[in-house]
């Protein structure tokens, strides 16, 4: 039955090349833990994704109970926290998840530096990659203000204050994330935009030329 | 094995054929047998070290439930800001005398685009053909430089830290609605309201009653004798006073 489906579709649309590209290729031993436990170290960059994975989906849920506003923000992290069933442990999930993803980027970045793997002719997935980098530290930095919370709240001030002593273009950089005078309402509501559309869409992005051109150049040979 | 236009596959690697300036990785074919197809077999292995994963880190969820501080207050003052903990290094560098007043741009700027442009281009720093870590120092060096700097400075911000006061500045402070025309509130507010507070939340230098669920012998036992970090003899009044006090501290600390 699903050969047939799968036949069916085949035949119109020419699957077959794609599937092979995405999963049809070897693993070669250098990078197989079954075969030397010391490439455990080629699973960071597997659990980096697997952790993006984690804080998409835990965020999605946690979009269905957070209210983006200075009034109702904290209440309904409060009362998620709280009242909704697993609520603490979706919120625990994307809290612990950015850490954890954080430690997991660190890691696989310092594999890659250490294997001399960013070198011709990768460089180019180097620089998504630290772009990956700089993004989910992006997207650390904005999450950490939408529970508006005490330390969120002062937390934000300084960094928005670093971001103003920016030579020459300081102070338009904080207007931009600030939103007006003050951290306050414009503030949270630009926060969370960046958070859940603009960041979330460049990882996206960033994501799929990571992978694109891991495929077309596969891993890196053995030292 | 050549497959496609021109390209020459390395295992899953497709590398150009002809590489003169730069040293091939070697041929994954050099280790016969042992290559090992992405689907089924590998990805399923895959999925167990990610299982195991995912356990360990639900039991992190489940057993440390992610921290909450009371609702953000633009006008407190006085609140000491900690950034989340991979931001320490950056926010510790700031308070070093050469990357802070005058000299802040070094510190909130020079330093981090620096470490950050040098990254991104490492792959042109770093030109050489070598890519074993021992057989380029320079590399090596000023990686585990960085690296040992970070954990220096994230651990010098928590070491200088009031972790205490932290924990205290936060605190999520319950509130009861209750009857402050009560008689038993006007013993309160005369004899234990400098330290539990006005409104039994407690205070830097005593603990919220609210929420406690106290019985009325506890009350006056603690009352008069004290017990703990407090002293004995604070109330002051008659038998009926703390007939009172007690019925109504009570009350208020089961709500």
């Amino acid at each position: 039955m699903l050969q047939r489906i799968y036949d069916w579709v085949d035949e119109r649309l020419d699957i077959t090349p794609l599937w092979r590209d995405v999963a049809d290729h070897e693993v070669p031993e250098h990078v197989n833990p079954a075969y030397h436990f010391s490439a455990f170290v080629y699973c960071f960059g597997g659990l980096t994704f697997f952790t993006i994975v984690i804080q998409i989906l835990s965020g999605m849920f946690l979009t269905m109970y957070y209210v983006p506003d200075i009034n109702n923000a904290w209440d309904s992290v409060y009362y998620l926290q709280n009242q909704v069933a697993y609520g603490v442990i979706v919120r625990g999930m994307h809290h612990w998840g950015a850490s954890v993803t954080i430690v997991m980027v660190f890691l696989h970045t310092l594999r890659v530096f250490f294997t001399g793997a960013y070198k011709k002719p990768r460089e180019l997935n180097w620089i998504v990659g630290v772009l990956l980098f700089f993004v989910i530290l992006g997207l650390g930095f904005t999450g950490y203000l939408l529970p508006w919370d005490m330390k969120a709240l002062f937390a934000t001030k300084v960094g928005l204050q670093i971001a103003a002593s920016f030579p020459f273009i300081g102070d338009w950089i904080k207007l931009l994330l600030q939103g007006s005078d003050i951290v306050g309402a414009q503030t949270l509501a630009r926060f969370f935009a960046i958070h859940v559309f603009f960041l979330p869409a460049a990882l996206m992005g960033l994501l799929a030329a990571h992978f694109l051109m891991i495929r077309r150049q596969g891993i890196s040979g053995p030292l | 094995m050549h497959r496609g236009k021109g390209m020459k596959f390395v295992g899953d690697s497709r590398v150009p054929a002809k590489q003169a300036k730069f040293i091939p990785p070697k041929d994954y074919s050099e280790y016969p047998g042992k290559t090992e197809a992405f689907l089924p077999n590998f990805l399923l292995k895959e999925w167990m070290v990610g299982a195991v994963f995912l356990v360990g880190f639900l039991i992190l969820t489940i057993s440390d439930p992610s921290p909450l501080e009371k609702e953000a207050d633009p006008t407190s003052s006085g609140y000491i800001p900690l950034p989340d903990w991979y931001f320490l290094f950056l926010y510790q560098l700031l308070k070093y005398p050469y990357a802070s007043g005058e000299y802040k741009v070094i510190g909130t700027v020079l330093i981090p685009a620096i470490a950050a442009l040098a990254l991104l281009l490492a792959p042109w720093l770093d030109r050489g053909f070598e890519r074993r870590p021992i057989k380029r120092p320079i590399a090596t060096l000023i990686m585990l430089l960085t690296f040992v700097a970070m954990v220096y400075l994230t651990w010098e911000s928590t070491v200088s830290h009031n972790w205490e006061q932290a924990e205290q500045q936060g605190k999520i402070v319950q509130t009861v609605d209750f009857d402050k025309s009560d008689p038993g509130y006007k013993i309160f507010s005369q004899n234990c309201a400098k330290c539990h507070g006005d409104n039994l939340e407690g205070s830097s230098l005593a603990p919220a009653l609210v929420g406690k669920g106290l019985d009325p012998a506890t009350v006056k036992t603690m009352a008069t004798k004290g017990g703990g970090q407090m002293p004995s003899g604070i109330f002051k009044g008659s038998d009926k006073d703390l007939d009172a006090l007690a019925k109504f501290v009570s009350d208020v600390s089961k709500k």
